[in-house]
């Protein structure tokens, strides 16, 4: 079958099989920044948005998004621009290995957008779905929390 | 000294990060090969047989299916997985596919085929009979007389005594112990005995083999030694090392389950057979299951101290279980001693005693710690006890007999890797600055001092302190090579391996340092077998201590170099010159920069390459330091344990780069707590494991953990590049001592059997009658 959907705002059509899920569909057409950790939706890992509301891509039949838009980490950075969540990742030293890092900046746009100024506990609660085994989160949490904060300076 | 370094000390950003926030495609799992082939692994169900039958017919003759490997097809010879220098301190008790299988997740066969659906597909045709040869599914099962043997083939090279299923031993001895505890005012025991647990790096195993036309076989691989790797996949194939490629891209974490070869022999031999790229990739139960897992060990500690807290006798035995197969048996077991022991080097009377031992189990084998986390927890729980019995506090008995800068300890030259280690003198060791230093952010005197509570909830704290090591001394290699662009930046070649900690990065941090350049000016090439130099890998906590040093030498040489063109072109002679800030310069203001410098060696007179390679073996293997504070909430009613606090301060020499190093140290404490709490691999009764997946196989995530506060403290490490030493594992043997010391404190019971799940802490608590 067909799936109609916008990735990172681009409109795309795939021919996807049956039962297809949509981590699956987004690594075979070149967004491997969609990462498998698990396969079962226990990891975070895959973690995109579907019309702007984070979910692991495992766990999604392709078929469930036809007509949607999906973002992906690919998406976030601008003209070479990186986006503030990014910056500050990459600033406060939260990525390591940098697997877990796609899903987690999805998870914290989703964030963001429902919660523009968060406080250190729901950020760790927004978090709670993405593993990551190199950084223990420390530095990752402060990213976000420093990236709210320009967020929001540049929205004043 | 350290005030004077410009790029080495500082927070630099990672020199991938940009890379990694974008997403990138640079992970081995992200190359997509046009005709590539997928593999499916079948694995054994039964823990011990023999197999009777393998009919593959059906398999091969599934349409897509390219390639089925068994024990019929594959090279016999034995060889280990431990991806360790050559000859590995491991036995050969492995073959790519035996005809008899030893655990639960053992190879039985591999399918590669045009999708990984048609492989799964034949998988399921692949017709299999065993005939059972009886589990062995403990320590003591295996040691028990008349116990099944495990490795009863006769080829096997190197196992200490087969037939009793010991994989291999270690003893030393220094002084004797048994004087020592008639000498000694309070003698105290402890034994601990720890579970399987495994290293889940988000990345799951993963490798892309190709061949090219001059039959070169590359394979791009999840790996923490490419150059380990090359050695051993062309010695199984009987292939040239010279036709073989190995490339580490980015990796997706590695803790020591990467310094296995696990998949690229069969990945590779079906390329050979197919001439077509083949990716092989773990799935997340195969990581649990069929890769590598700690140690589980039980140790026994015995601790005898004068009156005044000086420890005076020391007696450690240690028996592990190295499941199926002994890849790093000896060392880890070596390790369990030589990473521990000479913390305490008062102590003229110290004996160790292990012994790593063959069960039909997941296979064991390097995991950051590596026996140093085995043997501190029974170690820091006995030290606690002695502080109890001689009402000293904890942190005033370590610091009466904590090892210090000018000292030694007999246990290093009786300790190494698996073989007799090598006398080392500590010169630098800043514990009294961690203790001190962390106890005040702590705030430990009140804490301690504070009422624990009365009602369901009890409070805690306590500590431990540890040491590592950095590198493994004479026999460790690593080799840089520093090349100058005509721009006057530079092209830095290391076979050292990246594993997600930022090693890339703090090595381009010291060669800037010596070229006297922004890090920007530094190019990073990594892991290559065809285009690095040889490097030991990721392990053992030596990139920055070994590697560090082999590009400080290239880069010192090259900097020679280049003072001696910019004396020709400035007329002067090299003594006159000073290079810094990507300028050679005289005293009286006369300059070159280095863009013409570059440009000179390449187009200008008498044109030549400005490069050099270095290499480095170190002598000693510096240890760092760490003092470790924890608060726990120990719920009486429910067993449950909330840590509350986590302090580290830790003594790693120069941190190259702070920010990196703190997240070494924050990563492997978060690691180290899960193992204290509730990470664990459960099996069945025929050793099947209940729970390979991140739902019940449970690590920690951001709700799991309490603030995790890292302090590094101001210390230079003589012997060390730019005056540093390893940090990447000392922070996970913290956890598992500090917390048990902490509960004690809390509620009196010695947990010695981690994890500390409710239900345990609840039975433990039962059954000393606490809060009942
Ligand atoms: S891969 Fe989707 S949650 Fe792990
Ligand atoms: S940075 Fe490695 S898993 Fe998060």
């Amino acid at each position: 079958m067909n799936l109609r959907f916008t990735v990172d705002g681009v409109p795309t059509t795939v021919v996807i099989a049956a039962g297809e899920s949509l981590m699956d569909v987004l690594r075979r057409i070149g967004k491997t920044s969609v990462k498998n950790g698990c396969d079962r939706g226990d990891c975070g890992s895959c973690a995109v948005l579907v019309d702007g509301r984070a979910v692991n891509a495992c766990l999604v039949f392709a078929g469930q998004v036809d007509g949607t838009a999906v973002g992906t980490a690919e998406g976030l950075a601008h003209d070479g621009e990186l986006h503030p969540l990014q910056s500050a990742a990459v600033e406060g030293g939260a990525v390591q290995c940098g697997f877990c890092t796609p899903g987690m900046l999805m998870l914290a746009v989703d964030l963001l957008s429902r919660n523009p100024e968060p406080d250190e506990a729901e950020v760790r609660s927004a978090l709670s779905g993405s593993f990551c085994r190199c950084t223990g989160y420390v530095k990752p949490i402060e990213a976000i929390l420093a990236a709210a904060g320009t967020l929001l300076e540049r929205r004043s | 000294m350290k005030d004077k370094f410009k790029v080495v000390g500082i927070n630099e950003r990672k020199i991938d990060g940009r890379t990694l926030v974008t997403g990138s495609p640079v992970f081995a799992g992200d190359l997509d090969l046009p005709g590539m082939l997928h593999v499916a692994l079948l694995t054994s169900p039964v823990a011990h047989a023999r197999i009777t039958r393998l009919d593959t017919s059906a398999a091969e003759a599934l349409d897509g299916v390219a390639c089925v490997l068994t024990h019929r097809n594959t090279p016999e010879m034995r060889y280990t997985t431990a991806g360790q220098g050559h000859p590995e301190p491991s036995p050969y008790d492995t073959r790519m596919f035996d005809t008899k299988v030893r655990f639960i997740g053992d190879r039985v066969a591999a399918v590669a085929a045009d999708s990984p659906a048609i492989a799964l597909r034949a998988l399921g045709l692949i017709d299999a009979e065993y005939e059972d040869l009886g589990p062995v599914l403990s320590i003591d099962a295996a040691l028990a007389p008349g116990a099944p043997v495990i490795h009863d083939e006769p080829d096997a090279l190197d196992i200490w005594d087969a037939e009793h299923n010991i994989a291999s031993v270690v003893s030393a001895i220094a002084g004797d112990v048994t004087a020592g505890f008639d000498e000694s005012d309070v003698v105290v025991e402890t034994t601990t005995e720890t579970q399987y647990a495994q290293h889940a790096p988000l990345e799951p195993h993963v490798v892309v083999s190709s061949i090219n036309p001059e039959g070169r076989i590359t394979l791009v691989s999840s790996t923490q030694v490419p150059f380990h790797v090359r050695r051993i996949v062309a010695r199984l194939l009987d292939v040239p090392i010279h036709r073989i490629r190995v490339i580490k891209p980015r990796l997706g974490g590695g803790f020591g389950v990467k310094q296995e070869v696990l998949i690229e022999d069969v990945a590779a031999l079906m390329t050979l057979r197919t001439g077509r790229p083949v990716r092989f990739e773990f799935t997340r139960s195969q990581e649990f299951i069929s890769s590598r897992t700690r140690h589980p060990m039980r140790v026994r500690v015995k601790l005898g101290a004068r009156s005044d807290g000086i420890v005076h006798a020391i007696d450690m035995e240690a028996i592990s279980n190295t499941g199926a197969y002994g890849a790093h048996a000896l060392t880890v077991m070596s390790n369990t001693g030589s990473k521990t022991l000479p913390l305490y080097n008062k102590a003229p009377h110290v004996r160790f005693d292990g012994k790593a031992v063959y069960t039909t189990m997941p296979v064991a084998g390097a995991y950051r710690g590596y026996g140093g986390t085995q043997g501190c927890y029974p170690l820091e729980m006995a030290m606690d006890e002695i502080a109890e019995r001689l009402h000293i506090d904890p942190v005033e008995l370590r610091s009466r007999n904590h090892i210090r800068a000018g000292q030694t300890s007999p246990i290093f030259e009786e300790l190494g890797e698996g073989r007799k280690g090598t006398p080392q003198i500590i010169t630098s060791c800043e514990l009294d600055a961690c203790l001190q230093v962390g106890a005040e952010r702590f705030d430990w005197v009140r804490k301690r001092a504070e009422p624990r509570g009365d009602g369901s909830i009890r409070h805690g704290v306590g500590m431990s302190v540890h040491m590592q090591g950095s590198g493994i001394p004479l026999v460790d290699m690593a080799a840089a090579t520093v090349a100058m662009n005509d721009d006057g930046s530079f092209n830095l070649l290391v076979g050292a391996t990246d594993l997600g900690t930022g090693s890339d990065t703090i090595l381009a941090q010291i060669a800037a340092e010596v070229l006297g350049v922004p890090l920007t000016r530094i190019v990073v090439v990594s892991s290559d077998t065809d285009l690095t130099p040889f490097d030991t890998g990721a392990y053992a906590s030596s990139t920055t201590y070994v590697s560090g040093w082999a590009v400080q030498r290239a880069a010192e040489e090259v900097r020679d170099r280049i003072v001696a063109v910019a004396a020709t072109m400035l007329e002067t002679e090299p003594e006159q010159l000073v290079l810094a800030d990507s300028r050679v310069s005289t005293s009286d203001g006369r300059s070159v920069d280095l863009a013409a410098i570059g440009h000179r060696s390449y187009y200008g007179p008498d044109p030549a390459q400005i490069a050099a390679t270095a290499s480095f073996v170190p002598e000693s293997s510096a240890p760092p330091f760490m003092a470790a504070f924890t608060e726990v909430a120990v719920d009486v009613e429910t067993g449950r344990i909330e840590v509350l606090d986590f302090v580290a301060a830790v003594d790693c020499g120069t941190a190259v780069n702070p920010r990196l190093a703190e997240g070494q140290v924050e990563g492997a404490i978060a690691n180290g707590i899960g193992y204290a709490l509730t990470e664990q691999m459960e099996f069945t009764r025929l050793g099947r494991v209940k729970n390979p997946d991140l739902a019940r196989y449970k690590i920690p995530g951001t709700m799991d953990l309490p603030p995790i506060r890292v302090f590094l403290v101001e210390s230079y490490e003589p012997t060390g590049p730019m005056g540093a030493k390893s940090v990447a594992e000392i922070g996970i043997n913290g956890p598992l001592p500090a917390i048990a010391n902490a509960v004690y404190h809390a509620v009196g019971i010695r947990l010695t059997h981690p994890p500390f799940t409710s239900e345990k802490v609840w039975r433990a608590l039962r059954a000393a009658g606490v809060g009942a």
